[in-house]
């Protein structure tokens, strides 16, 4: 026998409830503070909370009176007031429209995150499909009433905003982090200068600028609609900070595989496009989700210039007479709506970095 | 002689105040398979590397089987598709499939049908006896096998020069071998030129036409490897031989 083959006994592990609670929850005595502080933390806030949202809420009242004498939460105003907080100003007895265009966009963007779909057909799939939406939402043909654009509102404008700021900023971003990396000095200072500029102004100021400014720059009589001003503001805002994240992920892959794609005789677009940004975009994946969510968030911002997204027609609802007073109820309804989405992005992100992690693999 | 596949005029290279290459003449014949060796840091690698431009000369000519390589881009890309390169830390893709690296090439650049560039890959596989990896990721592969992919990557885009930039100097000692054969055996096959940068001198004195030597950007001495190995004309190259040949 020889000496490598007696192994030494495995290290003794503890297991069990007791012995998870005594190691993680009170393995020191700063450990057992914490854990003490923490517990008597949810214990001070959350039964209060339930109290309020679930058992002396009222779900069901008619009036805001009745709602108020239980002492909770008053969650008939939602009821009362969903389809205005959901579909802003838009006319009342349409408000099937801009629902089935928000639930098509929903749609739409699932659709695109499944690798079933990605191929010829996601294209298809869009063009058709944004046709809907645009027919839905301003009508004007089929039958349907003409409704402005000045009269959207609420959940699908919100939707509207984010998916084309995302989907738009995007490619965008990338073209500008490769522009930035590029030895063409003239593209290489546009898109220094494009990024700084963009990233060293609030986007609240940028808002202002293509409402205010922009009409000052375009020939007399020629007008951009509101809505696609603000959208274009998102957009160009969103780019530059995706194009910085991007950079950040070209710069870590190695030189190596710059020349490995050289060396086989693929020209720039080939190389960027099969074997650089493949790995250069996976790499930076929870940045850009994380931009794509402050996007999304970022949207409630166009309620400066007055435009009914889900934030502003929240607070619309909350200027009833009949029904003052309710705005803690509003306000965490839209948030859910807003963390559902958000959190849904987060998830698939992390979904995905675990799908593409197989080429690192050793 | 015939024309040379590749000439090397009087080529000259900077980094910066550091002169890499000086005043190098080489021509190469086809099917000639040379072995490139010296010092670190003597230019060998950037040598060949000027070959298929990844790195730019800055004076002289070089001309790659009657194309010469300018700054035109059409001349850099014909010149790419006659030339493949061999790394010495491989530079597989590591998003792909061993497969999907093979046939990158031949879709994209040389537009071949994905069947029939998959056809390809899985004969060069062969020939490198690894084709049960086809559908692995370079990352679950050793060195030794990642190498031998590399080559077969090269080898799909059906190169008439290959280029081996100290092919086994990242390998663990235990997997240089495999590497070696494969090359012995392309070399052994005929019809390849090849240049290959390598302290492998057992490989030279196998397969090589011609030995070079180089040191401080300049080619110091070349000849046929039995006369560089048993007489060795200039003192630095007796300094590298004894160096390296214990």
């Amino acid at each position: 026998m020889t000496t490598a083959s007696e192994s030494l006994p495995p290290p003794s592990i503890s297991t069990g409830p007791i012995a998870w609670v005594r190691e993680r929850l009170f393995s020191s005595p700063l450990n057992t503070v914490l854990t003490v502080l923490s517990v008597w933390l949810i214990l001070m806030a959350l039964p209060p909370f339930i109290e309020w949202a679930l058992i002396k809420s009222s779900f069901t009242a008619a009036t805001s009176q009745e709602c108020r004498a239980g002492g909770g939460a008053c969650w008939a105003f939602i009821g009362q007031k969903y389809r205005l907080i959901l579909f802003g100003l838009y006319p009342y007895e349409e408000q099937w429209r801009p629902l089935i265009a928000a639930i098509l966009l929903v749609a739409m963007i699932v659709a695109s995150c499944m690798p079933r779909f990605w191929n010829v057909s996601l294209p298809i799939i869009w063009v058709g499909g944004l046709i809907v939406v645009a027919i839905l939402m301003w009508g004007g043909v089929f039958g349907l009433r003409y409704v402005e654009n000045t009269l959207w509102g609420g959940l699908p404008l919100t939707l509207i905003l984010a998916t084309f700021g995302i989907a738009i900023a995007f490619p965008f971003g990338i073209v500008l982090a490769l522009g930035r990396r590029s030895r063409m000095p003239a593209i290489k200072t546009l898109c220094i200068m494009y990024i700084e500029l963009i990233r060293g102004v609030p986007l609240i100021s940028m808002l202002f600028m293509s409402s205010v400014m922009l009409p000052l720059f375009l020939p007399e009589g020629f007008s951009i609609d509101k809505l696609l001003r603000a959208q274009i503001a998102i957009i160009l805002f969103a780019a530059a900070y995706i194009a910085e994240v991007v950079r950040g992920g070209l710069q870590a892959i190695p030189k190596g595989q710059y020349e490995g794609a050289d060396s086989l005789g693929l020209s720039y677009g080939q190389k960027m496009r099969l074997v650089i940004l493949p790995q250069a975009l996976k790499i930076v994946i929870p940045p850009l989700v994380n931009l794509f969510i402050a996007a999304f968030k970022d949207t409630s911002l166009v309620v400066i210039i007055g435009i009914y997204d889900l934030m502003q027609s929240a607070k619309v609802s909350l200027t009833d007479p009949a029904w003052r007073g309710f705005s803690i109820e509003v306000y965490i309804f839209i948030s859910i709506i807003y963390f559902l989405f958000c959190y849904s992005m987060s998830k698939y992100s992390q979904n995905l970095e675990k799908r593409l992690a197989t080429g690192h693999k050793r | 002689m015939a024309v040379p596949i590749i000439e090397l005029q009087k080529v000259n290279k900077w980094y910066g105040e550091f002169h890499v290459l000086r005043n190098i003449n080489l021509n190469v014949a086809r099917g000639e398979r040379i072995v490139v060796c010296g010092p670190s840091g003597s230019g060998k690698s950037t040598m060949i590397r000027c070959i298929n431009r990844l790195e730019e000369h800055q004076q002289g000519h070089i001309i790659v089987d009657g194309t010469e390589l300018t700054n035109d881009i059409k001349n850099i890309d014909a010149i790419r598709r006659e030339v493949g390169m061999v790394f010495q830390h491989f530079n597989l893709f590591p998003h792909l499939t061993v497969l999907e690296n093979l046939t990158l090439g031949p879709i994209w650049v040389l537009k071949k049908p994905k069947a029939e560039a998959e056809a390809t890959a899985m004969k060069y596989l062969e020939r490198v006896r690894i084709p049960e990896q086809a559908k692995k990721y370079p990352g679950q592969l050793s060195g030794g096998q990642q190498q031998r992919v590399a080559i077969a990557r090269s080898l799909c885009m059906n190169p008439k020069i290959m280029l081996f930039d100290e092919p086994t100097s990242a390998l663990d000692p235990e997997m240089v071998k495999e590497v070696l054969d494969v090359m012995v055996g392309l070399a052994e096959e005929g019809g390849m030129t090849m240049i290959c940068v390598t302290h492998e001198m057992g490989f030279a004195r196998k397969v090589a036409n011609r030995v070079i030597f180089m040191d401080r950007g300049e080619i110091i001495e070349q000849n046929t490897p039995e006369e560089f190995f048993s007489n060795p004309q200039n003192e630095r190259t007796q300094l590298f031989l004894s160096q390296i040949l214990h």
